[in-house]
């Protein structure tokens, strides 16, 4: 519909394989994130999808294979590194402090940026009455960004699904990533939920030129949001390619269809 | 009158909403005009401010080419831009149309089509999206203007662009040609259009209800004279405003009196917002008033039960003495010390929890109220009042005046109101607000006003001795009894209604010898009832059919009959027989309409065997229907359904 701005690679994977004991998880997987892009990766239960999050935000270790990360060549992210260099990611269960209110989870998403110290935030003075009035404001405009302010000061806790999934979204927009990884933001949502989640991925996408990768079980959103689809399978990569390659590739229709062995 | 600006609204010079304005931003320019809360953070404007927001919009609008007359679209939420952009149109003599902002695109086009509109102002993508889709078929829009401009980056269309941008052009402008903006606004008339209103019209296509500068202005000035309203109200803009009380309360009468007007975060942040703001004037249809009550009474099962003894036992005594202290009659002084106990402890906080701590004064319009409601906030010491209006006659025709609330009836006639009642009881009023006409519609202009003035209202009302009108229900729907007796089927389904445990209620007795009534009981009240005298039910058809349950829908009958003897024209109407329906009314089944109106005649027909047991003596009768479940199958249901006689009362007047 719109031109899109579609830069050049800022991560790119090759050769990652990824086991647990003799559980081989990932098999030698190799693709391409380019700036700007909506990058999503599918594939059935099992398939691998949420460790390969994993494997680029430092959480797991792949044993082969490198990560090249905005020129740099590595053979691991690490967590706080990935974090530092604007990566942000939600959950596939929500990992959000129940107790706390949607202003103060997403307030912790600027955690990172704060830069003064423990008993300055304590006491809410000189710098940290500065740095805080600063965040407030970047954590407001999320809210609003993203049609939650009816719910600024209500626990989380007490907020149905599709709205935690929303404040999750908000805390790691929270980061100003560079690279946005959602997992399965739209799991267990209903039709109106998925629509209104789907707006915002594109919106931020839009508006922020944020690089997404989504992973995510609903076809029709994938194929209809994404730039560019790797489909795994049991940790080996079917295919790579624009919606409309991978929705035609045998492997892929095999895959999900099923096919005698 | 003098122009003494602490009597706002007098000055009879300022005739239009420019001259309002721009004297608002002169003797009043750094008083707080406007707020909003963005960013989580209340944002204001001075009259001043305001002024110079709405000068630039005039002039960007007439660089492109905005006339006088032409019509200016105007479609969202209530943001300050969109009603500043109302006011720009009518600084340069040209006629705001507020839409609904939910109606669909096929809707406006059919508005924006019959009001010749050229230029649209509208909120944000989402309404863009829709005029697109409109202007396919209305392509005389010319221009489209949007205040967010979230998502619309790669919008590349020539006649798209923002607000910010139009004010950017309109400084330009107002820079090459400084003494345009103050011709053009000073060049206007309290003769000339002010703003057109499309009626949401239940009933064929909208009409555009077109309304003078002099239409709404004087209108809006008596209602602040009649209520002694000043420049420190504060209003909650939250109702659409493409609804002519918004247009009334929180545009007109704030420009009239030069009070403050604060639009809500969003639409979900209303209740917050009415909390933070403390609204002293407002204005809320009744279910508004209901579901609040409702949130009190859930929260308070869930409180403690010391709080609980608390609310109840000052509850208790408000309900016997709170509307006589609002009402300023007496009371003794024990009375007097405990409400002021319960104000401390319970009226006070629960007033600022619902954000009606400032409140001098509410109006409820619309629809019948409950009187228990109604009662409930007054006896909290709200100063809540019914009023009657319309959008022909720019709302006020009657106002129930301090002092004298009676809940069945809509008060006096307000300032410069004239009201008579035709010889088939259809309420007629001539005020300084009837509307100038339909627009492009001169037959149906015709039918509703006549020559020297007086509208139509539609309604069947009659004066009660108190001086009060008293609005009985829609003209075309009132009967008569055989003797003769006016027979008002929405009046008394209404009174049924007013119960609890009844949900609805159908009457019948036009041309019949007495009044009888189908009911339907209020499941989940009636169930929680059941439940706690240990009443055994397996469904809605068995609960109904309950003896138990017929005694007690029978008290609430007899009540109403009661009510009825005392009244001087209905008193012969009384409900002589009734029966509980073994099914819940559906809008599936075609019996109530998607507003969940009862369509009477529709009933009367499926279920005619019923009816005919009304008007026999058996005392039950076998039916059988055909359901439409939710899936779409159908089934059918098979009831013994009881028919009861009610106690009626002699009625305490004649009619002569």
């Amino acid at each position: 519909m719109f031109q899109r701005n579609i830069g050049d690679v800022i991560l790119e994977v090759q050769g990652i394989s990824l086991s647990f004991g003799a559980m081989r998880v990932l098999n030698n997987i190799s693709f391409d994130i380019r700036q700007g892009e909506i990058r999503s990766i599918i594939g059935p239960n099992g398939a691998g999808k949420s460790s390969m999050l994993n494997v680029i935000n430092g959480v797991y270790h792949p044993q082969e294979g490198t990560i090249i990360f905005q020129g740099e060549r590595r053979a691991e992210m690490k967590v706080h590194e990935a974090a530092a260099q604007g990566i942000a990611r939600t959950f596939q269960n929500i990992a959000l402090f129940k107790g706390m209110s949607t202003l103060d989870n997403i307030m912790t998403g600027r955690n990172q940026m704060m830069k003064s110290n423990l008993l300055q935030q304590a006491i809410y003075w000189g710098k940290a009455q500065k740095e805080e009035l600063k965040h407030r404001k970047v954590v407001e405009e999320i809210i609003d960004f993203l049609e939650i302010q009816a719910i600024r000061k209500t626990p989380v806790g007490r907020l149905p699904y599709g709205m935690q999934k929303r404040v999750e979204l908000g805390r790691a927009l929270a980061a100003e990533p560079e690279i946005l990884l959602l997992d399965e933001p739209m799991a267990g949502m209903n039709v109106e939920e998925k629509e209104d989640m789907s707006r915002f991925v594109l919106d931020i996408n839009d508006e922020f030129g944020t690089t997404i990768v989504l992973i995510e079980h609903d076809m029709g959103v994938v194929m209809d949001l994404s730039d560019r689809v790797v489909v795994l399978d049991y940790g080996v990569q079917l295919a790579d390619g624009s919606p409309d390659e991978v929705r035609n590739n045998q492997a892929v229709i095999d895959a999900y269809l099923g096919v005698a062995h | 009158m003098s122009s003494d600006h602490s009597v706002p609204g007098s000055d009879q010079l300022l005739d239009t909403f420019p001259k309002l304005l721009l004297n608002h931003a002169k003797v009043r320019g750094d008083k707080t005009a406007m707020r909003e809360k963005d960013l989580g953070i209340w944002q204001s404007w001075s009259w001043r401010q305001v002024a110079d927001e709405v000068k630039a919009i005039a002039c960007g609008l007439a660089s492109l080419g905005f006339r006088h007359g032409d019509k200016l679209a105007i479609v969202g939420d209530n943001r300050p831009r969109l009603y500043w952009s109302m006011a720009a149109a009518q600084c340069l003599g040209g006629i705001p149309v507020p839409l609904y902002q939910d109606s669909v695109a096929e809707e406006m086009s059919f508005v924006l089509e019959n009001a010749d509109v050229r230029f649209a102002v509208v909120e944000d993508q989402e309404q863009v999206d829709k005029l697109l889709e409109a202007r396919k078929q209305s392509p005389g829009i010319e221009h489209i203007l949007f205040d967010d401009p979230r998502g619309l980056r790669h919008y590349d269309y020539p006649f798209l662009s923002s607000i910010d941008h139009i004010q950017y052009e309109g400084r330009r402008f107002d820079s090459g040609s400084p003494e345009y903006f103050e011709q053009a606004a000073n060049a206007v008339t309290g003769q000339d259009i002010a703003i057109m209103l499309y009626t949401s019209g239940t009933t064929g296509q909208p009409k555009g209800v077109v309304l003078t500068h002099d239409n709404v202005i004087i209108t809006a000035r008596n209602g602040i004279i009649r209520e002694r309203l000043t420049d420190q109200e504060e209003v909650l803009a939250y109702l659409p405003m493409a609804w002519v009380g918004d247009n009334l309360f929180s545009y007109a009468q704030s420009l009239v009196a030069g009070f403050t007007v604060s639009c809500p975060e969003s639409g979900a942040t209303v209740l917050t917002d009415l909390r933070e703001i403390g609204p002293t004037y407002y204005f809320a249809p009744p279910r508004v008033y209901e579901n609040m009550l409702t949130q009190v009474m859930i929260r308070m099962e869930d409180a403690s039960r010391p709080k609980q003894w608390m609310f109840h036992y000052f509850m208790d005594h408000a309900k016997r003495v709170g509307t006589r202290i609002l009402d300023d009659k007496p009371v003794t002084v024990i009375e007097r010390l405990i409400y002021r106990l319960g104000n401390f402890f319970v009226y006070g906080p629960l007033r600022d929890v619902l954000g009606l701590g400032r409140i001098r004064l509410a109006y409820t319009a619309g629809e019948a109220i409950g009187p228990e409601i109604f009662d409930f906030y007054r006896s909290l010491g709200i100063n809540i009042k019914q009023l009657y209006g319309q959008t022909e006659g720019m709302v006020f025709i009657c106002v129930q005046p301090d002092g004298e609330i009676y809940p069945d009836t809509v008060g006096t006639p307000a300032i410069d109101v004239e009201i008579r009642i035709d010889d088939h009881g259809e309420v007629l009023y001539r005020s300084p607000g009837v509307f100038h006409s339909y627009y492009k519609n001169p037959e149906a202009t015709a039918s509703t006003k006549t020559e020297d003035g007086w509208v139509f209202t539609g309604d069947a009302g009659y004066f009660a001795e108190n001086g009060h009108l008293k609005i009985i229900d829609r003209a075309k729907d009132v009967g008569k009894l055989r003797d003769g007796t006016m027979f008002a089927p929405k009046y008394i389904e209404n009174k049924l209604k007013f119960f609890p445990f009844i949900k609805e209620a159908v009457a019948f007795g036009d041309q019949r010898e007495h009044t009888a009534v189908f009911i339907n009981i209020d499941l989940e009240a009636v169930g929680n009832w059941a439940e706690r005298r240990h009443i055994a039910y397996s469904g809605y058809t068995d609960l109904a059919a309950q003896a138990t349950v017929y005694d007690m829908i029978q008290e609430c009958v007899e009540k109403v009959n009661e009510d009825l003897s005392a009244d001087p024209l209905l008193g012969n109407s009384q409900i002589k027989r009734f029966l509980v329906l073994h099914k819940e009314l559906d809008a599936d089944d075609g019996e109530l309409t998607r507003t969940r109106k009862v369509r009477r005649s529709f009933i009367a027909e499926r279920y005619g065997e019923l009816v005919e047991a009304l008007y026999s003596d058996v005392d039950s009768c076998h039916v059988e229907t055909q359901v439409t479940f939710e899936d779409g199958r159908t089934g059918m249901l098979a009831a013994d359904v009881h028919v009861r006689d009610a106690r009626q009362f002699p009625p305490v007047k004649q009619p002569h």
